[in-house]
């Protein structure tokens, strides 16, 4: 296989490990195969626990920078305790809480963070 | 009488927050591969057909260094394995859906996931075609930043450092939103923990599957716990 049917072989597997992540469980549940009550039940919990894995998921590095401080001694400074993810997710989170406007709280708090690692704790 | 509003028209600001994350992080993914000499042909077309924000960032590196398709498969369907929890999450939504459902179970992305979940468009509204085109802007957002990333990218002279946090708090602003409904915090709570033990146990690379793992199993205690205590947990409601 030369270099160009290799990068199409490995695309052919993205699109189809994505293609079988996605539709699997449409397949499995499909038509009128009535779903478990164990399914249904992770219907109506999932999302919440979903999103919550995402909001830890986005904010990975920040954690671990943290958790090596802790190790290390502490001496990284405030970015590298998390300070820049720590105002800007309580900004979020205040400004949403309070204006429920979902692009306002997204758009200040992206505008907030940029300023926080380019110009504060840069 | 006020004019109705088009399916379209109450689809697009649903898809505004998605639009900034997805233009910037689109924007970056084509800079990466343009940098590993695809160009915006390959960008883009795998923008089109593979559609997996997480998974397109590794495969710059997959397909950098040309590893065996196989193997790319196996490490794409475990970084994509969330997706069966989206799907699980979608059943009920989407089993009523009569036009575009392979397309809407195709786009059903982290963040196209995360605008639909908590939607009910209003009953006057054909449901199909609002999901349609939430799913779809998505896309033509993520294609859209692929190509300006890909062909624009060298020209870019703001500091863009930190825009990707949009994503960040794009998850932060639906999880605020959930926390409205109280019935949703034992679960929210569970995710927030489990997911970061995991990170701190198992580091960066290796989360994301015993994190999953974790939330299946005390989800599913907890759902046996309403089998055999009645009425201590309805509708998801986990109660101590």
């Amino acid at each position: 296989m030369g270099t160009l049917g290799i990068e199409i072989g490995i695309v052919a597997a993205m699109v189809a490990a994505t293609v079988l992540s996605r539709f699997l469980p449409f397949w499995v549940f499909r038509g009128g195969r009535k779903t478990p009550p164990f399914v249904d039940f992770l219907g109506k919990t999932l999302p919440y626990a979903t999103i919550g894995l995402l909001v830890i998921y986005c904010l990975k590095a920040p954690i671990l920078s943290v958790k090596a401080q802790i190790a290390g001694g502490g001496n990284g400074g405030a970015a590298a305790w998390g300070l820049p993810e720590l105002i800007a997710v309580a900004a979020v989170a205040l400004l949403h809480k309070w204006k429920k406007n979902s692009l306002l709280s997204i758009g200040a708090g992206t505008v907030l963070y940029m300023v926080l690692v380019q110009v504060v704790f840069s | 009488m006020k004019e109705r509003k088009t399916e379209l028209e109450y689809a697009f600001p649903k898809t505004v927050p998605v639009m900034a994350g997805y233009l910037v992080l689109g924007a970056a993914y084509g800079i990466l591969m343009a940098d590993s000499g695809f160009g915006p042909v390959w960008s883009v077309a795998i923008s089109i057909v593979v559609y997996a924000g997480s998974l397109q960032y590794l495969g710059v590196s997959l397909l950098a260094t040309a590893v065996n398709p196989l193997y790319g498969f196996l490490m794409s369907f475990m970084l994509n394995a969330r997706h069966l929890f989206y799907g699980i999450s979608m059943l009920d939504k989407y089993r009523p859906v009569k036009r575009f459902k392979p397309y809407l179970i195709f786009g059903l992305t982290d963040e196209t996931f995360s605008v639909l979940c908590a939607e009910e468009p209003p009953a006057e509204m054909d449901r199909d075609k609002v999901y349609f085109w939430v799913s779809f802007l998505d896309q033509c957002y993520w294609v859209l930043g692929t190509l300006l990333g890909a062909v624009l990218g060298s020209f870019l002279t703001f500091n863009t450092a930190g825009m990707d946090f949009a994503l960040t708090a794009l998850f932060v602003v639906i999880f605020v939103g959930q926390w409205e409904d109280r019935q949703g915090h034992p679960s929210a709570l569970l995710g927030l923990t489990a997911t970061a033990m995991c990170l701190l146990l198992f580091g960066q690379d290796n989360f994301i599957i015993p994190a999953m793992a974790v939330i299946l199993l005390v989800l599913f205690a907890a759902y046996q716990r309403t089998r055999t205590g009645k009425g201590e947990m309805e509708n998801g409601n986990i109660r101590n």
